[in-house]
């Protein structure tokens, strides 16, 4: 797997003093007009040439957002969002569309190498075994090139940005579209839903285990400049994928906005595996700048035995407000979620999990691991519910917290609703500190105090780190060595 | 977005404020008094009674439960005397009992006299005379929750108990709160100071008719440093009642408070826990069991604000539900920045014995210092089939199998309380549920 | 001993308190490369204070006086810079690190050490072949090195891990805090031949023991009894018999 190898490398030989990924690529680009109103819409929408129907289901959301509130109930804090002085479009130029990586923009090709992901559709070295991904690369509000897609076509399956598809497969994503995340969701999704730009769609057909791992990067340059990309993936009947996603911002003194929505739909017996590295910029460590990431992402289980599992890494954004959840709607359906959150300076996490019980026998599992440093907080915010008809619901939740630092806050808010007796819901909680004893030990083995504390964490998020693939778990371990820089004194 | 607006006054809503017209001039506290007492109501007038969009009353809404405000408790009759005298719960309880009656201290059934060298025992009454009702502000409890307000609006008798710097009260103090009569609403009141070194053991009991009466009750307990306190709660409300209920405890310095509270009666209840350390390392073991069949309701909301260091919180709630019955937990921890060393360790479970039952559980922990451990626990689940089995198989029937399991489960909390005669009336209690499954 | 030998470890009038309340008061130790010295003395004598302060953990308050190894000042380093200029301390209680391997643990120990002496990481094949080689001698399994480190371990099993990590680190001086506790006779004598092996003309020992037993297999050159956080009395290896024997009631006493 080239890309992440070299992703990996690139990690590992940076300075580590600073966010990596923080400079700017200088590039022209074709934006829509300052602010958000319906002629913003349908100039994205005409942008991308959407048929009729999506630009009315657009104009309905931003009609309804126009009557929403931000949700205000989340442990975080940031002055009000100015979203008219926003760009809610911003391409680089001449890109309208994905093309032949050939006529990719060769600034562009140098931002993602530079990023540790070449746009390259490397081939498989003689006599050695490689992984290959896939990769989608979103830069700003536009897909600017998707690899591997050939091969990926022979086995059926489709991935390309999500404007593609529109105009390639629009019945499929009009069947799906909004299916899971309906476009009046909430508040920072209903504005996904009038504004979103581009991102990733994925159908596996019946069947079929997707070849490779299917990624996508997203970067967000330009200034001022509001990011929302849409994710749409259907694995139908029997089908399984695995989906990586990655994310990195330049460094701005000015904060920026992402509200994402992820969609996943798993038919019968189907299996999707969701993995995020989120590194977006988190702001310096006086908390100026950062993205704000406000972003929507759930499945549903809509088959029998189906099974979806989110696994995510966060370690970047001054604010991270996200909720990865399951719908359990098919009977013996499974829904997982896997986290580690990682916060230090003055970021602001709340972030969790929703697993809603609808069908009999189904099961889920949570897993937690938050971290805190600096003068960060970070909260645990989860729901788990069986309704009345799903008998013989299941969940077991485990939620640590570990605290660096007497200056930072770890907070757990969940939530059990059980509405059938047959159900079993088990939950756990602990925060803690690295004990003295254990920093002590290892440092009488010769480690310094920084790369105890990061034996130690890695330690403590270790069954989180094996839900990852390979070669991400060990830039994910890397990242949280960096995140954790200059946390201890 | 539209959280803000206030719909149209529910009939309870009408009736609080219709009651608090009528009523206000005549409540005792002087003028000092009156204001807070129109302060706290304000917060009702302008708010409303909760309702579940309110984070705190998300699976209690009051508003629905209330649906109507019960006429306060008149005089006390002679003939509603001598049904409250019948409906006295733990007569085989050693202590020295202070009898309310529909709020109202009824002194031909109280020992009002015997309290043990050390203690004084007054009338909440005699407090509120004066122009400086301390009895109306209550440390510790948030001023603006619907029922601290309500109670401070609308409260006009109770009991005051200080136990003096030093002493060890020789006899327990059993406050017992009866309501009897036509459908009522009735406030009390119990405020309690123990003095640094001094310890006292308390037993709080809330029994009555099934006349469908709405009680709000408010306990103030404040331990000195080093002071200690046992407080022992059977909430055995007729089966009609509504129970609002609010605890608030100060603990200073090296304090230890031991509380448990059994909910075995009402058509719904409400407990507040409102326990803060102000002092270092003081202890506090809070728990309390409950059961409820039918259509029955019971919530219980805690916040173990831990501010001082070094202390140590433990808190254990068990609910076994049967019929359509619903139990709600709220657990929240929270350690302020330098309460280091604090250890606090939460767990509330609740077994379904029916289809129809339901069981929320929300526990937090909110942490703000770093050398702390901390943990909470939740489950919810059915009786275990395999235990069920067993016992079956060794010839007892599915009823009484079942009824040995309920009972060991909500066993663990009562087996804490060490006073033996106490403990077998909470047993008692807890085995006739299982016979009746109400 | 030959005069020409080095002197390993050099402690002079050391007085150490923790929260105030002084546990060492006026320690005086010289151990030689090639020694092993043995540490008794009764329960509160101050035993595991003297290795944690040479160890440098961070509960303890140096008051006074001085400790080199191998001429360098302990006391200006760091706990980690310690483990780099040679000390090891075999913990009584190893701590358990949930989630870091065994093996992931040693393999960073190591490195970590290596680079603070400016020598080169060791490759990862040659590093499995050397943990395999120690760890065969001790009877620690393949499984043990991929568990959570000391997670699960019995009382043996964390012992025998501290003589793998002093094996695989080679230290000049080791200190064996109470190595023998909670060890049956059959792990006792797996770790004590696990030590003897380390036995090396330029490596030292101090060997804090409560009791002679673990002496028997690991057989001193000096024994020294302390009490009240000094040294009262200092002997040959006959001496812990003579305790095992008396108790150290006289010097509890004598002490006092």
């Amino acid at each position: 797997m080239p890309a992440v190898q070299e992703t990996v490398a690139r990690v590992r030989s940076i300075d580590v003093d600073q966010y990596k990924y923080g400079f700017v690529t200088e590039i022209e680009s074709d934006r829509a007009d300052k602010g958000l109103s319906e002629d913003t819409v349908r100039f994205i929408s005409a942008k991308k040439g959407e048929p009729e129907w999506m630009l009315e289901w657009r104009l309905d959301a931003y009609r309804r957002w126009r009557t929403m509130a931000e949700p205000k109930w989340a442990r975080v804090d940031y002055p009000a969002i100015p979203y008219e002085e926003l760009y809610y479009y911003s391409a680089p130029k001449g890109s309208s569309g994905p093309k032949t990586l050939a006529d990719v923009d060769p600034e562009l090709l140098r931002t993602y190498a530079k990023l540790g992901i070449p746009l390259q559709e490397q081939e498989i070295l003689a006599g050695v075994e490689q992984r290959r991904v896939a990769v989608d690369a979103v830069f700003d509000s536009v897909s600017v090139a998707t690899t591997f897609k050939e091969e990926l076509g022979r086995a059926g399956v489709i991935f390309c940005p999500i404007s593609e598809a529109l105009r390639d497969h629009p019945e499929l994503v009009r069947k799906y579209l909004g299916t899971v995340v309906p476009a009046t969701d909430n508040f920072f999704a209903t504005l996904n839903a009038a504004v979103f730009s581009d991102g990733s769609f994925v159908y596996v057909p019946k069947g079929v285990r997707c070849p490779m791992e299917l990624s996508t990067y997203f970067r967000i340059n330009e200034r001022n400049t509001g990011q929302f990309e849409r994710t749409l993936i259907i694995a139908d009947e029997g089908s399984y994928v695995s989906y990586l996603e990655g994310c990195t911002a330049p460094m701005r003194d000015e904060n920026q906005l992402h509200a994402a929505v992820v969609e996943l739909v798993a038919l019968d017996d189907a299996e999707i595996k969701y993995s995020t590295v989120q590194n977006w910029y988190p702001g310096d460590a006086e908390g100026k700048g950062g993205i704000y990431n406000f972003v929507t992402k759930r499945g549903d289980c809509r088959g029998r035995n189906a099974k979806i599992s989110w696994t995510q890494v966060e370690t970047g954004s001054a604010i991270t407000w996200k909720y990865p959840s399951c719908i359990l709607r098919g009977d013996n359906s499974r829904g997982e979620f896997y986290s580690i959150a990682i916060s230090n300076g003055r970021q602001q996490v709340d972030s969790g999990t929703k697993m809603i019980h609808l069908g009999k026998n189904t099961s889920s599992k949570i897993i937690s691991k938050g971290i805190s440093a600096g003068r960060s907080q970070n909260t645990y915010r989860g729901l788990v519910s069986a309704h009345r008809k799903a008998t013989n619901a299941r969940n077991f939740t485990n939620c640590d917290s570990l605290l660096i630092g007497d200056k930072c806050g770890a907070h757990t808010v969940p939530y059990l609703e059980a509405k059938t007796s047959t159900a079993v819901f088990e939950h756990e909680a602990t925060t803690s500190k690295i004990s003295d004893d254990q920093m002590f030990y290892c440092q009488q083995r010769g480690l310094s105090s920084e790369e105890a504390v990061a034996l130690i964490v890695n330690g403590f998020v270790k069954d989180v780190l094996q839900q990852l693939p390979m070669e991400f778990a060990v830039e994910a371990q890397k990242l949280i060595s960096i995140s954790l820089e200059g946390s201890v004194g | 977005m539209n959280a803000d607006v206030r719909p149209i006054r529910t009939a309870a809503e009408t009736g609080l404020i219709e009651a608090f017209e009528a009523v206000r001039a005549a409540l005792p506290g002087g003028e000092r008094g009156a204001q807070l007492r129109d302060d706290a109501f304000a917060t009702i007038a302008s708010r409303g009674l909760p309702n579940r969009r309110v984070e705190e009353w998300k699976y209690t809404d009051l508003r629905a439960l209330m649906r109507e405000a019960r006429p306060l408790a008149g005089p006390v009759t002679p003939a509603e005397l001598a049904a409250a005298e019948a409906l006295l719960p733990m007569a085989d309880v050693e202590a020295l009992r202070i009898v309310f009656v529909n709020g109202r201290l009824a002194p031909s059934l109280s020992q009002l006299a015997g309290a043990p060298s050390g203690v004084a025992i007054s009338p909440l009454s005699d407090a509120l005379e004066g122009d400086a009702p301390h009895a109306l502000v209550l440390e510790g409890a948030p001023a603006d929750n619907a029922l601290v307000a309500l109670n401070t609006a609308f409260v006009a008798d109770g009991l005051m108990i200080a136990v003096d710097e030093g002493v060890a009260a020789s006899r327990a103090i059993h406050v017992a709160n009866v309501q009897t009569g036509a459908a009522h609403s009735s406030y009390g009141r119990l405020l309690v100071s123990v003095g640094k070194g001094a310890s006292v053991t308390l037993i709080e009991s809330h029994s009555g008719d099934a006349a469908g009466h709405q009680t709000n009750t408010l306990v103030g307990l404040d331990l000195a440093d080093d002071a200690k306190a046992n407080l022992v709660k059977l909430q055995d409300e007729g089966l009609g009642t509504l129970h609002l209920a609010t605890l608030a405890v100060r603990l200073g310095r090296k304090a230890e408070l031991n509380s448990l509270a059994l909910s075995a009666g009402s058509l719904a209840a409400r407990q507040q826990i409102f326990l803060a350390f102000k002092g270092d390392k003081a202890t506090a073991n809070v728990s309390g069991a409950g059961f409820a069949g039918a259509r029955r309701h019971l919530d219980t909301t805690l916040v173990i604000d831990h501010e001082g260091q070094g202390c140590v919180s433990r808190e254990l709630f068990k609910t076994a539900l049967d019929g359509q019955a619903r139990s709600v937990f709220q657990g929240k921890i929270v350690v302020r920045p330098g309460a280091q060393k604090t250890d606090g360790k939460m767990m509330a479970k609740a077994l379904l014995l029916s289809e129809g039952a339901e069981a929320d559980a929300k526990p937090e922990l909110e942490i703000f210092a770093d050398d702390v451990v901390c943990g909470h626990g939740a489950t919810v689940g059915a009786i275990d089939d395999e235990l069920l089995f067993y016992l079956k198989s060794r010839g007892l029937p599915q009823v009484e199998a079942e009824a040995l399991l309920v009972q060991a489960f909500v066993g663990e909390v009562i087996e804490m309380i060490e006073d033996e005669p106490l403990r077998d009336a909470l047993t008692a209690r807890a085995e006739r549920w299982l016979r009746e499954r109400d | 001993m030959e005069p020409d030998v080095k002197m390993l470890l050099s402690i002079k009038n050391l007085h150490a308190s923790i929260e105030d309340k002084p546990i060492l008061r006026g320690l005086d130790l010289d151990v030689k490369a090639g020694e092993v010295h043995a540490i008794m003395g009764p329960n509160g004598s101050g035993k595991s204070t003297l290795s944690y302060v040479l160890a440098g953990k961070s509960d303890y308050d140096v008051t006074e006086g001085s400790a080199t190894l191998d001429g360098a000042d302990l006391f200006a380093m760091e706990p980690d810079a310690r483990a780099a200029a040679g000390l090891f301390l075999a913990f009584q209680y190893p701590l358990e690190i949930p989630g870091v391997a065994t093996m992931t643990f040693l393999k960073t120990a190591l490195n970590a050490q290596r680079r603070a002496r400016g020598e080169a990481e060791l490759p990862t094949p040659q590093f499995i072949k050397l943990v395999r080689e120690k760890a065969d001698g001790l009877g620690i399994s393949t499984d043990m090195l991929k568990r959570g480190l000391n997670v699960g371990f019995s009382g043996g099993e964390k012992k025998r891990n501290e003589v793998l990590q002093m094996a695989l680190l080679e230290p000049k001086l080791c200190v064996l805090d109470e190595t023998d506790s909670g060890l049956d006779i059959d792990a006792l004598k797996i770790v004590a031949e696990g030590v003897n092996a380390l036995r090396a003309k330029d490596r030292g020992f101090v060997v804090i023991t409560h009791y002679q037993r673990l002496l028997d297999h690991i057989v001193p050159d000096v024994v020294h009894v302390m009490a009240k956080g000094r040294i009262v009395r200092t002997g040959g290896k006959e001496l812990a018999h003579e305790l095992e024997a008396r108790g150290y009631a006289d010097y509890v006493e004598e002490a006092a």
